[in-house]
């Protein structure tokens, strides 16, 4: 998307949110705050989601306004009493009929093609550039573990990025499925035990964004969120290179550690990961692993929840 | 004896009042009231019963009725008391949402998500599809000049596995816990691995009790509408609602299997250690994700399309004037049936499929857009040209087009992946969804409900009250919902107790202070229906015709008698009822009149109904015993059932022709009202039609309505 039909799309939702808004006194539109969303993108695949709901919001307004407008007329001259003709029969006109099929499926071909174009360029999968940043994310309850298969170092609720290199992230659960989003810097998609999903993004600009999942996994649901830090490119090296000297190693037996549900209240920094850590937690799921192969890196199967009786407070 | 064997898995614990016991906190009190209220309203209920003698009459008269006519009024009874507890829960999230924006606010994270449970399992289960379902068995049958359904106790069996699992839910109060899943369900979550105990059992049960009388009930109305037609009936010359009916049915008996082959697979994960969704050993969640939706869909059309069914039988109506295009609406609503079996991915087009297949149910839901824009573009011309009167009704399907059509823009902008992959699972689908459901269904079934009450009752309800019921209702809902796209686009997500961010305040604020419109406009409604009980002479309109209807339900008296009609009606025309008034051959007497037969009532349907119950509950809480015994008793009545013979009573000719004969002459004997009486108490449902008055003469414009 190009930085026009950014502004565009930016313009038309204001005045959408304003239409919205209008009737709801006391409430100021100007500097408002957006609260870390998609509506304050920090990178183009965020910025192109914001542009396109702009696009979609202004086409539909071509059957929304004549509602809007028509409605209130009619209700006036038809009403009990009111000027307009009483034709009690009244039931057909080709005209109107063609009117009002025929601009409801030209808009559709409008927006089903601004919906195509965008759901191929928007596709998640599509990478947004050579040498992209692989991270790989386990989704567990309550928090998110990141490992930089090439940096060598893990983290637990913080996403380290480096500003303006392409960022593939690989998904995967430990536990039930979760969906994983940076609304500022990209849309939304499942981590599945067993399965891996992928999201593409890029951050063209430097700072905190809060990421999160949003679908219900129980107790902790609420608070699970963890800061994505944007850093220069030489900023990113020496981060990586501090977690390298400072943190702990992450092992097989850290990993298990991590699977009972809890809230994590800090980041976590590991220096170093099992190689392989993430393939090993899908492979976990695999039918008959344990029985067949027996691989000795791996960490048992995920504890069940503790039901009702297990708070986020005290699993911290 | 071994407590297990007789009790399965309930301890004194289980109890809710325990936990109030052993960890006494605001959110424990609450959930303690809220089992209190249950009980004391079962006990309240059966002292009320016994004091006034109405055991008999309730088993005789109504539960082992088979009348379409009473089984649609309980189906919607069920509806009010369930609608009762979910909009009470509702309230109680908004409050903790405020609320806990600066601390953890009142409720436990565990309470609440056993409260966004029930309150979408029931608002969908148990108070829109019952409400639709009471409506559609009450109406439709009168509308194609019927006796009966085609199974009338199949109809009352759908109605006691509806209310077998409107009861289960009922019991999770008291005892036990609820599922934390969401209404959806979604494994693994609610697998036995992450989520032990009965919670999700609950689900489970009281979902397929409910998702199997949804079954029974779409085949049974899809065969009463092919096979009951009276003469001349053809299907285009079906008043709109019922040919809704038609594709509601339809949408039913393709639409439920999904479910219900999805709660029984979840069931054997849970139960019997398969491994359907399971993450481990081949199960994939993603199969129930499918399943899921492939029912949850159609679900929603089988939700809307009734009320839109209603919408076109009040707006011309109260325009006075035909539909605007009739065949058109047929085809929408034929449309939009049949597309609404090609859009489930949308339900998760974060899943991680391709693009292109993405996009492919996205221009499909787009494609939806096209036959609902059409429908009220249609309503909207139908009032040019009319003479609209602005009655409740008529109220509610206004803010019906105006708000109707945001949520379209919101929805049309769900279908796009890229939307939907920055708003899925926040607010913002949360306010889509009320959108379309509050304004579109349960205003078009609380529209529905001033309308066809006066048939049903024989007297009118309240006006002024209906009136101020909805000016609570409707902008109610635009506080409560509207704040939410904003929330949602702001990312807050949905399912969630607590933020901790102050940008989201003032937007929770005013939906809390829209949650206590929509209190008001239900406080509202139930004073209404006391004020018009009580005033019932008042607004007696027995002739059945209080607001110069249309359609055959119309021509006779209110309440209908048993069998309907007197003689089958011989339809010759759309709107038949209106064209013989406006011929002035209305309220003619047959030429002859024959013996009537009509069902027995029998003990069948509550008997089922009550095993079922008990099945399920059995295996809620693996008291193996009962549930075993229930399931055999179930084929038991059955079987008992299949050796009747004698299920059929004769009305004879002489009752039908002197009650029939009474009505005619009452009502040739009443001068019709005009339009302008008709909110008085001169209306005695004897219509002077609108189209017989002077085209050219001046007509008052305020219609008199009655003061409290």
């Amino acid at each position: 998307m190009t930085r026009n039909s950014r502004k565009g799309g930016s313009v038309t939702l204001r005045g959408i949110v304003g239409l919205l808004a209008i009737g709801i006194p006391g409430i100021a539109l100007p500097g408002m705050a957006y609260a870390g969303s998609f509506l304050e993108p920090a990178g183009p695949i965020a910025s192109a989601q914001l542009s396109h709901f702009g696009v979609i919001s202004a086409l539909m307004l071509i059957v929304i306004v004549p509602m809007f407008v028509v409605l209130p007329i009619v209700l006036w001259r038809y009403r009990r009493g009111g000027t307009g003709a009483y034709r009690p029969d009244w039931e057909f006109n080709w005209g109107l009929e063609l009117l009002i099929w025929g601009v409801p499926v030209a808009l559709v071909v409008a927006l089903g093609t601004a919906l195509w174009r965008q759901t191929i360029t928007g596709d998640p999968y599509r990478a947004l550039g050579p040498d992209p940043l692989v991270v790989e994310v386990v989704a567990l309850d309550w928090k998110f573990l990141f490992l930089y298969p090439e940096q060598g170092v893990a983290t637990l609720d913080l996403l380290a990025l480096p500003e303006g290199r392409p960022v593939t992230v690989k998904l995967t659960s430990g536990t039930v499925m979760q969906s994983f989003i940076i609304p500022q810097l990209a849309g939304q998609i499942y981590a599945m035990a067993g399965m891996q999903t992928q999201l593409n993004l890029l951050a063209d600009k430097t700072g905190d964004f809060t990421g999160r999942n949003t679908q219900y996994n129980g107790l902790g649901f609420a608070t699970q969120s963890f800061t994505t830090r944007v850093m220069s490119p030489d900023a990113f090296e020496g981060w990586v290179a501090t977690t390298k000297a400072q943190g702990t190693a992450l092992d097989a037996a850290g990993y298990a550690k991590l699977l009972p549900p809890a809230v994590v209240n800090e980041p976590v920094l590991y220096s170093q990961f099992t190689p392989g850590l993430f393939n090993q937690v899908m492979a976990s799921f695999a039918p008959g692993m344990f029985q067949h192969h027996g691989h000795a890196a791996m960490p048992a199967p995920p504890a069940p929840h503790q039901g009702h009786d297990h708070t986020p407070e005290a699993a911290q | 004896m071994n407590w297990e064997l007789i009790f399965g898995q309930i301890k004194w614990t289980s109890f809710v009042f325990a936990g109030m016991i052993e960890n006494p906190s605001l959110s424990e009190a609450i959930a303690s009231g809220a089992g209190s209220i249950a009980v004391l309203g079962a006990l309240a209920t059966v002292i009320l019963l016994t004091v006034k003698g109405w055991w008999v009459p309730l088993w005789r008269d109504w539960l082992t009725s088979v009348d379409h006519k009473k089984v649609g009024i309980m189906y919607i009874a069920i509806a009010l008391v369930m609608f009762a507890r979910a909009v009470i829960e509702a309230a109680l999230m908004r409050a903790q949402q405020l609320a806990a924006t600066e601390g953890a606010g009142f409720l436990s994270a565990d309470h609440f998500g056993q409260l966004f449970s029930t309150h979408g399992t029931i608002m969908i289960f148990f108070v829109a599809m019952p409400f639709i379902t009471g409506l559609m068995n009450y109406v439709m049958p009168l509308q194609i000049g019927a006796r009966d359904v085609s199974f009338p106790l199949l109809n009352a069996i759908s109605l006691m596995l509806t209310m077998a699992g409107a009861i289960l839910i009922m019991v999770s109060l008291v005892v036990g816990q609820f599922s934390t899943g969401g209404w959806s369900a979604y494994p693994p979550f609610t697998g036995i691995d992450f989520s032990p105990g009965e919670g999700v059992d609950y689900w489970i049960w009281a979902v397929s009790l409910g998702s199997i009388g949804s079954t029974l009930t779409g085949l049974n109305l899809a065969v009463t509408i092919y096979k009951k037609r009276c003469p001349g009936m053809s299907l285009f010359r079906m008043p709109l609602f019922t040919w809704t009916t038609l594709c509601t049915s339809i949408l039913m008996i393709f639409a439920m299997a999904p479910l219900t082959a999805a709660t029984v697979m979840l069931a054997l994960d849970r139960y019997a250690g398969f491994h359907f969704f399971t993450n481990g050993d081949g199960g994939n969640m993603m199969n129930y994700a499918n399943l899921f939706w492939l029912f949850g869909h159609p679900e929603v059309y089988i939700l809307i399309l009734p009320a839109f069914g209603v919408w076109s039988e009040v707006v011309a109506t109260f325009s006075s004037k035909r539909i605007y295009g009739y065949t058109s609406l047929v085809y929408a609503t034929m449309c939009i049936a049949v597309l609404s079996f090609a859009v489930w991915l949308h339900h998760f087009f974060t899943m991680g499929q391709s693009a292109n297949v993405n996009a492919i149910f996205g221009i499909a839901t787009m494609i939806i857009g096209v036959p609902t824009g059409v429908k009220v573009y249609d309503w909207l011309l139908t009032m040019v040209g009319g003479r609209i009167r602005f009655s409740t009704p008529m109220l509610y399907h206004i803010n019906f087009l105006l708000t109707f059509i945001l949520g379209g823009m919101t929805g049309v902008l769900l279908a796009n992946p890229g939307v939907d992959f920055q708003v899925h699972n926040t607010l913002f689908l949360v306010a889509h969804f009320h959108n379309m459901i509050i304004p579109g269904v349960l205003f078009g079934m609380f529209a529905a409900v001033q309308f066809w009450f006066p048939k049903v009752f024989g007297f009118r309800l309240h006006e002024g009250l209906g009136r101020a019921s909805f000016w609570c209702f409707a902008p109610g809902f635009l506080l409560a919902f509207f704040p939410l796209y904003w929330l949602g686009m702001m990312g807050a997500t949905r399912r969630t107790y607590m933020w901790s961010n102050p940008d989201y305040v003032p937007w929770l604020a005013l939906a809390m202070l829209g949650a206590g419109l929509i209190l008001a406009g239900f406080a509202l409604m139930v004073t209404q229906i006391v004020v018009s009980v009580r005033q019932r002479a008042q607004l007696a309109a027995p002739l059945g015709d209080p607001w110069d209807g249309r359609a055959l339900e119309w021509s006779i008296p209110s309440p209908p008698p048993a069998w309907n009609f007197a003689v089958l009606p011989n339809v010759s025309s759309q709107d038949p009822f209106y064209e013989a008034k406006k011929a002035g051959i209305a309220y003619r007497s047959p030429a002859a009149y024959e013996d009537i037969e009509v069902p027995r009532n029998t003990a069948t349907a509550p008997l089922i109904g009550l095993f079922a119950c008990a099945w399920a509950f059995g295996l809620v809480w693996h008291i193996w015993w009962l549930a075993i015994a229930s399931f055999v008793l179930i084929w038991v009545v059955v079987i008992a059932r299949s050796f009747a013979t004698d299920t059929e009573e004769t009305i004879p000719a002489a009752t039908v022709k002197a009650a029939n004969e009474a009505f005619l002459a009452a009502a040739r004997a009443t001068p019709g009202v005009t339009r302008d009486r008709e909110m008085t108490s001169d209306n005695k449902g004897r219509a002077h039609p609108e189209a017989l008055e002077g085209r050219a003469g001046t007509i008052a414009s305020g219609t008199a309505v009655e003061a409290l």
